[in-house]
């Protein structure tokens, strides 16, 4: 080839050798040559990559490489490292009982800011970033519970739900009075200024006192003859200023009419039994725990 | 020079190139379809049901996939929020898979059961309503629009055509089975969690009036609220082929 070589004229620059048309020439420029050697230098880093990462496939496997390395593998161990880095506090919290949480400062700092970040992530969504609750979510910072505001009540609460379909859910359900036609409307409109009434709130008065008879036939078994409710049967305390879905007559006669049945998930195939227990010490720190 | 050959024969040019293309493709995508490891063994995966599919459809119509991903890295802080890493088999069944590629808003991959279904009402028709911060456009006409699925049947069967195993029970009952998933005390509602194991049969929406048919919002929660729920990881081995 060395016969062939051939500058341009202009450039004095080699030429590839090629000719087109009789005098139509290409100028050499080769690549730079420190881009080369870095080139060359990626084309020896990935044999060793080869080496050493999983890399080629084979017919019905991979190649392993020499470290043997898995992303799976690796996210497990570093989720177990952290985990055991808690230890400390995690094996602490699941043989101390829920009780006695509160006696441990430094165990009870700990729930508490575990319990904060779960319930970030998984709470906030209905009850709000500050347990604020909204309508048909409850706050959860007053001391109006629904299941219990006691530390095992909210334990179990958040384990199994309500209404949640996990077998040990927390359940009731109130009849749908409207819905199945078990009132009338009139009688509804009745037993909804009764129910306002119950709680101060203005009422029809002659309204309230037909439906003080409806309530106690329909309503007192489960919310009680007084109204105060009854936390077994997760039935709402009636008689004080906190209300679930609203206090207005329309929203109480839709109460009425619909039975509601707010539905909480279940939480105890989702979160580990020590950050449930986190989550109840730390709703229970929010100034209603009973 | 011998290059002269292919500078001067355009399809000799293109046939070359086309060889060299595929030798990339056959060496980087054809031991994917033999791979034991490629699609885990587990157990639990079924195809969609007909309503689940249906919102699948909404969901991407509705272009949810441009902010919400359906699929958790296996790197630690997503495992720690979202729960275990996405596995391929829990998408193979998905045509086109949702994994996304962008997080506006939480990955959804695991969501199903998360919350509830009046939480997903009240949030598809105004995401403010329970989250102030949320910056989610709402979708109130979900709730209002009947769900059209007129060609259910023909759906699934197109996706048969591109390997979900529907049988022709399931699609010769596509229909009914649709709309004896939102009839909780309808006698298809039995058949459908024989055809569809863990289906969750209810009325979605909340709306159970008498006579009030599958909605839009129906399709979608129902969707919602079965993503990542087949797959039993407290049974699921993750070592073997299953590990890389």
């Amino acid at each position: 080839m060395a016969s062939d070589k051939h500058f341009d004229e202009v450039t004095g620059t080699e030429t590839t050798g090629h000719v087109w048309d009789g005098d139509l020439r290409e100028l050499n420029k080769p690549l730079p040559k420190w881009w080369l050697y870095v080139l060359y230098a990626c084309i020896v880093w990935s044999i060793g990559y080869w080496a050493v990462y999983p890399a080629w496939p084979t017919m019905s496997d991979y190649t392993k490489g020499y470290w043997n390395y898995s992303q799976r593998a690796a996210v497990t161990q570093e989720v177990a490292d952290a985990k055991a880095a808690q230890d400390k506090y995690r094996v602490a919290l699941s043989q101390t009982p829920l009780a006695d949480v509160g006696k441990n400062p430094e165990l009870l700092q700990f729930a508490l800011a575990g319990g904060q970040a779960t319930f970030g992530e998984n709470c906030a969504a209905c009850h709000g970033r500050g347990a604020q609750g909204g309508v048909g979510y409850p706050n959860l910072n007053d001391d109006d519970w629904i299941w219990g505001g006691q530390l095992d009540n909210i334990q179990q609460t958040i384990s199994y739900g309500i209404r949640s379909g996990h077998a040990k859910t927390r359940d009731s359900a109130m009849p749908r009075f409207g819905l199945d036609g078990a009132l009338d409307a009139a009688k509804i409109g009745d037993v909804a200024n009764y129910v306002r009434s119950l709680s101060g709130l203005e009422a029809d008065k002659t309204a309230a006192g037909r439906g003080a008879a409806v309530f106690a036939e329909n309503c007192a078994v489960c919310h009680g003859a007084d109204g105060k409710g009854n936390q077994e049967l997760g039935a709402p305390n009636l008689t004080d200023g906190i209300w679930l879905y609203g206090n207005g007559q329309e929203n109480v006669v839709t109460s009425i009419s619909t039975g509601r049945g707010g539905i909480m998930p279940a939480w105890d195939a989702r979160l580990d039994p020590v950050s449930v227990k986190m989550l109840a010490v730390y709703v229970h720190s929010l100034g209603g725990g009973k | 020079m011998n290059h002269a050959i292919f500078e001067k024969n355009s399809l000799i040019l293109l046939l070359a190139a086309l060889i060299v293309v595929s030798i990339g493709g056959i060496v980087e995508i054809a031991p994917l379809f033999m791979l034991e490891s490629t699609i885990e063994k587990v157990q639990g995966m079924r195809p969609y049901s007909p309503l689940e599919q249906a919102g699948r459809d909404i969901y991407i119509r509705e272009g949810c996939y441009n902010c919400h991903s359906q699929m958790i890295r296996s790197l630690r802080d997503e495992v720690e929020r979202y729960g275990h890493y996405s596995l391929a088999a829990e998408s193979m069944y998905d045509h086109p898979f949702q994994w996304s590629s962008k997080r506006t808003g939480p990955d959804l991959a695991r969501v199903g059961g998360k919350f509830s279904d009046g939480w997903h009402v009240d949030h598809m028709n105004n995401p403010r309503a329970v989250v102030p911060a949320s910056i989610m456009p709402s979708y109130p006409w979900l709730a209002q629009r009947p769900l059209d699925y007129a060609d259910i049947a023909d759906r699934l069967s197109a996706l048969r055509m591109t390997g979900v195993p529907y049988s022709d029970e399931m699609i010769a009952n596509a229909k009914a089975d649709l709309e004896a998933q939102v009839a909780p005390d309808s006698k298809g509602a039995k058949a459908v969690l024989a055809r569809y194991p863990k289906a969750q049969v209810r009325k979605f929406d909340g709306n159970t009036a008498a006579g009030a048919g599958p909605t839009e919002l129906d399709a979608v929660v129902a969707y919602l609220q079965m993503l990542g729920t087949l797959v039993d990881f407290t049974k699921y081995d993750a070592s073997g082929p299953n590990l890389r």
